[in-house]
């Protein structure tokens, strides 16, 4: 018995120890690849092929980060996505709110039509061929639009949101009703504003993605002009660089730093701006997640 | 009718964009499936091309690259299902045991930013950490006399490499959701289990899981409809030309043959092909977790 607890305690520490171990590591896995990311980015070419494993440079530069703002993709790259983050976020959420709204009257004629309507483009979609074929009749290729449009209501988002504005008692909006306001002005008076820990996260939610998002830019756009940063960043990237590296130097005559360092230094440019939000948008990813639990 | 329309004018006003959205961009693709039972012509449109019935389908199931694409699918999502499904359980749980509230929020905050990186500057991560001649992994492993390896280059490397990285990318994120619902089981079946003797590990065997298995059923069942996808992304950044015949995925071989290619009939088919078996999938998993006493997503 005696010994049967004792061994029982040291199973429970080592399960404990094991535990933490196990996250730090984890923890670490997740952050390491940044940091040396950073660190690189910061460290002469010379040095790096020196020692590549070290995570404190010994001479820093930044002349990497000079180089980079000299290619001119990059500037148009940050004004597309800036304005498919921005203007596709704002979308979204209006887009939402409008939608969610009336789907939460539970005996609004047509709601259930409109639901099931939804809720199938879930299970089955026409694939990407004729989505394609579709943004080409709408004369959307190569145009930032192709990118903010057909993503500008979230199936899964939406019944979230509509789970959530249900959740709102009645009584609130029927004394709003009495006074004579109408619909609208109710949900934009007294819906939207009890809605706003929901729409911090669908935020943060869209404009990560928006921001992100380059498979649908490489669908639907050829055009190097309306490209958006993360394909910039691909051309840069891709294939170990190799292509970039003299697309850049003809694109910039003066560029003096190796291209490992470029590409570093462009990877921390371009999630800087997500990097820079990531402490505050914290608290809004488990009520994104949990609106209105998973289930519909 | 026209009285309730008239009363209710708002909300059906408001109505009106998310029902165009929804027909415009997800049923008149819909619609566009049609595609893959013609011989699809841009000059003439959809409804003017001519219908060739099942050809598209019997030329896809006669092609040795379709079974080779099928294969390397179903092998990847099989593979990350099995490896990677599990993993934000077993962090939850771990978390879950951490009782230093500084430590457990520190470990949140970084294992969740993975997943706001796009896998555009993970792939350019990936591509020069693991490069053979600069990247600090063969650094490493040159300082402990070992060869450098080409893990990009041919075929070996790249399923771990992606199960790996979509573990590593998403595992964290993917805890937020069984936390969650660990927070809403109730104090009182733990105090129960401790008088029962349950130390620490009894008591996350047989309170906390059970209390998260309708999370984890509703998360399979989704994953299930998600068999056939490996995510054009990621598997994208992490394709080249010498991994090929184990990196074609439905999606990216949709793309190359669609998009890059032209084959619009062709492509259309694969893609309904994939949303077919999707949608099966969820629906015989959705029947199955119902029989078994879960509750379905619908």
């Amino acid at each position: 018995m005696k010994v049967n607890s004792v061994l029982n305690k040291t199973a429970s520490s080592l399960g404990k120890y094991g535990v933490y171990l196990f996250l730090i590591l984890f923890t670490l896995m997740c952050l390491l690849p940044f940091l040396y990311v950073i660190s690189y980015s910061l460290t002469p070419y010379a040095d790096y092929l020196k020692n590549p494993t070290a995570l404190i440079p010994k001479n820093i530069t930044f002349q990497a980060y000079k180089d980079i703002f000299k290619y001119d993709l990059l500037y148009s790259g940050y004004k597309n996505t800036i304005f498919i983050t921005v203007i596709g976020t704002a979308l979204n959420i209006f887009l939402l709110l409008v939608s969610a709204y009336p789907l939460s009257k539970k005996d609004l004629k047509g709601r259930n039509i409109i639901l099931a309507m939804v809720l199938f483009t879930m299970l089955f979609s026409g694939g990407m061929i004729p989505r394609y074929y579709l943004v080409r009749n709408l004369h959307l290729i190569d145009t930032r639009w192709a990118l903010i449009l057909p993503t500008a209501i979230s199936a899964y988002n939406l019944i979230l949101m509509k789970n959530f504005v249900s959740a709102i008692p009645d009584s609130l909006e029927e004394s709003a009703m009495i006074d004579g306001a109408n619909e609208i002005i109710i949900l934009f008076k007294i819906i939207t504003p009890l809605c706003l820990p929901a729409i911090a996260s669908f935020t943060i939610m869209c404009a990560v993605a928006h921001w992100n998002n380059f498979f649908d830019a490489i669908i639907f756009t050829t055009k190097r002009s309306v490209w958006p940063l993360m394909l910039v960043l691909r051309e840069i990237v891709s294939e170990g660089g190799a292509g970039a590296a003299a697309d850049f130097a003809s694109a910039s005559n003066d560029v003096v730093t190796q291209s490992f360092t470029l590409q570093m230094a462009m990877i921390i440019a371009s999630i800087l701006p997500i990097v820079c939000i990531y402490p505050f948008m914290q608290k809004y990813f488990v009520t994104g997640l949990t609106i209105g639990g998973v289930k519909e | 009718m026209v009285a309730y329309l008239k009363q209710k004018k708002y909300l059906y006003i408001m109505l009106i964009p998310c029902v165009v959205y929804f027909i415009t961009f997800h049923y008149v693709p819909m619609y566009g499936v049609l595609m893959a039972f013609k011989d699809f012509n841009f000059s003439k449109g959809i409804l003017g091309s001519e219908w060739v019935g099942l050809d598209n389908f019997k030329y896809m199931f006669g092609l040795d690259e379709f079974y080779n694409v099928f294969k390397n699918s179903i092998t990847l999502s099989l593979l990350r299902l099995l490896l990677g499904f599990p993993m934000p359980i077993v962090l939850a749980l771990m978390l879950n045991e951490v009782r230093c509230r500084r430590f457990k929020r520190t470990v949140q905050t970084i294992m969740y930013l993975p997943h706001f990186i796009s896998w555009i500057v993970i792939g350019g991560i990936i591509t020069n950490f693991l490069s053979p001649t600069w990247g600090v992994v063969n650094g490493v492993l040159e300082k402990l006399g070992m060869e450098p390896v080409f893990f990009m280059a041919g075929t070996k490397y790249f399923r771990p490499i992606v199960v790996i990285t979509s573990i590593w990318k998403d595992a964290g994120w993917g805890t937020i959701l069984y936390l969650a619902a660990i927070t809403s089981i109730s104090p009182d079946l733990y105090e129960a289990a401790m008088l029962d003797g349950a130390g620490r590990w009894k008591q996350m065997l047989h309170v906390t899981l059970p209390s998260i298995v309708p999370t984890i059923v509703t998360l399979f069942i989704l994953r299930t409809g998600t068999i056939m996808n490996n995510g054009f992304e990621q598997i994208l950044v992490l394709q080249n030309s010498q991994n090929l015949a184990v990196s074609e995925v439905f999606e990216t071989y949709t793309y190359r043959v669609g998009i890059l290619g032209g084959r619009y009939s062709f492509a259309t088919t694969v893609g309904l092909f994939t949303s077919v078996i999707g949608m099966i999938m969820i629906v015989i998993t959705n029947q199955i977790s119902k029989r078994c006493g879960e509750r379905g997503l619908w």
